[in-house]
């Protein structure tokens, strides 16, 4: 499923995913969104102690410089609050600078590892391994979804979940998300986003179906171009966030 | 929430024995501690312990000038609600320390410590060279951290270090300190605030028979004053809330015609005027002075440093809110910290210290600036800034609604 190209593209842009108020600024601070949707729907109720996540063990696929899986320069909200985490990258550059950084902080150390590699080529071993694979900011980049969605879903445990985040294929998410964003605002480095590689929602819904997934949670979320703040709405026609988790037989 | 965070406590000061009972005279540096302070207090059981000590509650606080017979007075309706508290540092202190104790497995605290230097790490985090925060100590010992909090007081070493520029100037004026005796034995639960030209005098309440007095005057006679024996110290206090040397006579007609207009008009001016009690003595060796500045950071956060309190922010004291304004910090950077944590994010890093820096910046510095103004109008003898601050004065005092809007913003200043 990886567009070459793609992984060019992003690799060469390695040196600024830690740059907050670079062109990645927008990224880091979606971290206020995604981090408590994954923390929430895995340990719900539990945010009040400190490593809620403690003892899961997540991929965050397309991880790039290991924003999710490392917030900023050396923190690491998924690892520091207590899972376990694999950042997943096609861009060995990327995956060197997530090393560098996780290699900062100890708590972090200890808690994530990073494999260079395209997902659909994860050994058979990991299949069902994961208690969460997520997948955030990276949909709307892959060149197959179908094959994409399957891998991704094959190594998530029976009962496990999926995260999602991407874009919507919609006439808005084409004007706003990739011109406007793009050359107007630039909030996104130019050339970041191919619209027609955008996922429509309902094809991603019937793609998690098949793979045995049921969508637990469907909700847009929308950017302040102005302070680059994250937040939730119901419009979900740009940018999205999605909860799948997997059949289980026995539940 | 800061369950598995760890917290040291680096403090100058040598460890202190815990109070089994206040002390057995009433000393003389105190705070006037807001109902949003109390409630920070109530939230770890730090109250419970000022309770079992010793505390005077404010239900009303009268201030008026000596260059005219304008007043105000601020008091809840039937003096049901408590305007302030007021507590002696030592046992604010000792309730917090008492506190911690009970949290020794996450909090521990080093006495006698002497800071040599910071070392932050570099504001650019793609800089690969340092990243946590290092305290060189001055017994050679080197502790590193995710988050330095400077509250190491209006001349921060931490908020130097890191080149955080200040606003500051000096009064040229002393604050002097000491505990009082008042003359009858009476319920002592007003605050008294007179404007002299030199500075507020102010006078607070500690129990039935003693209070503390708060007089911000020039460096010169702060100087003397704090020279003077016993007796004339106490003739200079009574003189100083009665004196009407410092009447303007423009400024006098004024108010009494405006007073009248405002009578008229169906509002009330100036009738519940009381008198403070009067001095007849002074507690041995409560005397003390300290010199009064301004001092404003215009950052109070950096990359792994928070800066609260006097390191931010010095007011001077008329107004009792330097200490209430610290604690509002307190507040708010716990709100922050926790949720940075709850997110997984690094407790040092910047986004959510700008967070507290924007929150803390909007309520500190408004207040900062009025009490300022506050201090330099009354500083003033100059006829019409005395006719406006009378008028003015009179007007709010008037006015319920007005009076009202400032009593909650006082109460609610946190």
């Amino acid at each position: 499923t990886i567009d070459q190209e793609e992984v060019d593209k992003f690799g060469k842009l390695a040196q600024k995913w830690w740059d907050r108020s670079g062109e990645f600024g927008a990224l880091h601070t979606m971290n206020n969104i995604r981090i408590p949707l994954v923390r929430d729907a895995l340990a719900p109720g539990q945010s009040l102690f400190t490593k809620p996540l403690r003892g899961l063990k997540l991929l965050d696929v397309g991880c790039g410089g290991g924003i999710l899986s490392e917030a900023r320069a050396n923190s690491s909200p998924l690892a520091r609050l207590g899972a376990s985490v694999t950042g997943l990258d096609a861009s060995a550059e990327n995956i060197n600078i997530a090393r560098l950084h996780a290699a900062h902080d100890s708590l972090v150390r200890e808690n994530t590892d990073y494999i260079c590699s395209p997902v659909e080529q994860l050994p058979e071993s990991l299949w069902e391994t994961y208690d969460a694979v997520v997948a955030s900011e990276i949909l709307e980049h892959v060149s197959d979804a179908q094959v994409f969605i399957s891998s991704c879903c094959c190594l998530v445990k029976p009962g496990g979940s999926i995260f999602i985040t991407s874009l919507n294929k919609t006439q808005a998410s084409k004007f706003l998300a990739v011109f406007a964003a793009e050359r107007i605002l630039r909030i996104v480095p130019e050339g970041a986003h191919d619209w027609d590689k955008f996922v429509p929602i309902d094809v991603l819904q019937s793609l998690l179906r098949e793979n045995g997934m049921t969508t637990q949670l469907l909700h847009g979320i929308k950017l302040n171009p102005f302070n680059l703040k994250w937040s939730w709405t119901s419009d979900v026609s740009m940018n999205y966030a999605l909860h799948a988790t997997k059949f289980h037989p026995e539940s | 929430m800061m369950a598995g965070k760890r917290i040291l406590m680096l403090e100058g000061g040598p460890e202190k024995t815990m109070l089994q009972a206040p002390p057995a005279v009433f000393t003389s540096r105190t705070c006037a501690l807001s109902p949003a302070t109390r409630r920070l207090l109530e939230s770890f059981g730090a109250w419970q312990n000022i309770e079992d000590m010793r505390y005077q509650e404010v239900k009303r606080m009268q201030v008026w000038d000596s260059s005219s017979d304008s007043m105000i007075a601020f008091n809840h309706k039937d003096l049901s609600n408590d305007l302030a508290y007021i507590v002696e540092n030592c046992i604010i202190q000792d309730a917090i320390l008492k506190q911690l104790e009970t949290i020794e497995d996450r909090v521990s605290v080093k006495y006698d410590c002497r800071v040599q230097a910071y070392r932050l790490p570099s504001v650019n985090p793609n800089s690969d060279s340092q990243h946590l925060a290092e305290v060189h100590l001055s017994n050679g010992e080197r502790l590193q951290t995710r988050l330095l909090i400077g509250a190491d007081g209006f001349k921060s070493l931490l908020r130097e270090t890191a080149k955080i520029h200040t606003v500051n100037w000096d009064y040229d004026q002393l604050g002097v300190v000491a505990t009082v005796e008042v003359a009858e034995e009476m319920e002592n639960n007003v605050a008294w605030q007179r404007f002299l030209k030199t500075g507020p005098i102010a006078l607070l309440p500690l129990s039935p028979k003693h209070s503390n007095l708060i007089w911000s005057t020039s460096t010169k006679n702060g100087r003397n004053l704090l020279q003077l024996p016993h007796d004339s110290f106490v003739d200079a206090i009574n003189r100083a809330f009665w004196t009407e040397d410092d009447k303007n006579p423009v400024a006098d007609y004024a108010s009494k015609t405006f007073d009248s207009l405002l009578t008229g008009v169906g509002l009330d001016g100036s009738s519940s005027q009381q008198l403070p009690p009067a001095v007849v003595g002074i507690e041995m060796s409560t005397r003390g002075g300290f010199p009064l500045g301004l001092c404003h950071a215009t950052h109070y956060v950096g990359n792994r440093i928070a800066l609260i309190g006097d390191a931010a922010h010095r007011v001077h004291p008329l107004a009792g809110q330097g200490v209430n304004l610290g604690f509002g910090d307190v507040t708010c950077l716990a709100e922050k910290l926790s949720n940075a944590v709850s997110n997984g994010c690094d407790l040092g890093a910047i986004d959510h210290l700008m967070e507290y820096e924007t929150e803390r910046q909007r309520q500190n510095v408004p207040v900062m600036l009025t009490v300022d103004a506050l201090s330099r109008m009354y500083g003033s003898s100059f006829t019409p800034i005395v006719l406006a601050r009378t008028l003015g004065l009179q007007a709010v005092n008037a006015l319920s609604p007005v009076k009202k809007f400032f009593m909650d913003n006082a109460a609610a200043a946190s």
